[in-house]
């Protein structure tokens, strides 16, 4: 579970989520993953190194190059649409509380 | 308020439960209600919509339509097929991310539980490329990041 948690906290971040789908297109250096981000090459090595370390991707040495790849079933695709799919519902279904905690306190004061 | 729960069935179901604080009729017309649902019905904070059509009678067409603080967004589109207030509806609905997905059909039940209810839906899980697609662009249950425009770059 741990583990399970170690990995949908590193998906939290949406450039994190961005560079797992660029690598699922297939491996890619740092270089290439910095091309489409508005970000430094520094910053691109940090996000890739809390993903590495969540066990989402892997690394392998090409002489001087690191290029990365999705792990093999670092996270089954039906887990990562499901943590999604539940971190969406979960702050609507907040909003929602709060909506029908004031028309219910409204409600309340019409009544006699 | 009883936290939300999300589990499967099989390969194909997704079950989401959710307890409100409110009688089964207030919960309904919240999911029914264009002017409630541009409240509530948002994902992650961030994001509004600014079009909401709910034409809540068989038949009746849905288009939600969102966008972020950057400017970006997405919409779906969706017919209902069955409306039994306030305990029960039946829609599909589509993304277009840009493509639309395949429709999926969605059940929601409004049971009255004590002072409050229990809201139960079933949607199918959207198959492989389908997920794909949708985490690519973050999005999922009314979630997207913005990354559409990344998306097409890489796509180019």
């Amino acid at each position: 579970m741990r583990a399970l948690d170690t990995k949908l906290a590193a998906m939290a971040d949406p450039t994190r989520r961005a560079i797992l789908a660029r690598l699922a297109k297939g491996e890619a250096t740092v270089n290439e993953l910095c091309a489409p981000f508005a970000i430094s090459q520094p910053a691109v090595s940090r996000h890739l190194r809390v993903l590495e370390d969540a066990g989402l991707i892997v690394r392998r040495v090409d002489g001087a190059r690191r290029p990365c790849r999705l792990a093999p079933r670092g996270l089954d695709d039906v887990d990562a649409y499901l943590a999604l799919l539940k971190q969406g519902l979960t702050r609507s279904y907040e909003r929602l509380d709060q909506l029908l905690a004031a028309s219910t306190s409204a409600g309340r004061k019409d009544k006699p | 308020m009883t936290a939300l729960t999300l589990h499967t069935e099989g390969d194909t179901i997704v079950v989401v439960t959710r307890r409100f604080a409110a009688p089964p009729a207030e919960v309904f017309r919240a999911h029914t209600d264009p002017a409630l649902l541009q409240q509530w019905c948002l994902g992650p904070d961030g994001w509004s919509m600014p079009v909401c059509v709910c034409d809540a009678r068989p038949g009746g067409s849905i288009r939600y339509e969102w966008v972020n603080e950057d400017g970006h967004g997405f919409h779906l589109t969706g017919e209902f097929l069955e409306i039994d207030p306030p305990h029960r509806i039946v829609h599909v609905e589509r993304m277009y991310l840009p493509d639309p997905t395949p429709d999926n059909r969605i059940e929601t039940t409004f049971t009255a539980d004590g002072d409050g209810t229990l809201l139960v839906m079933r949607m199918q899980l959207p198959d492989a490329e389908t997920r794909a697609a949708m985490l690519a662009t973050g999005m999922a249950g009314g979630m997207e990041i913005g990354y559409q425009r990344l998306e097409r770059s890489w796509a180019r």
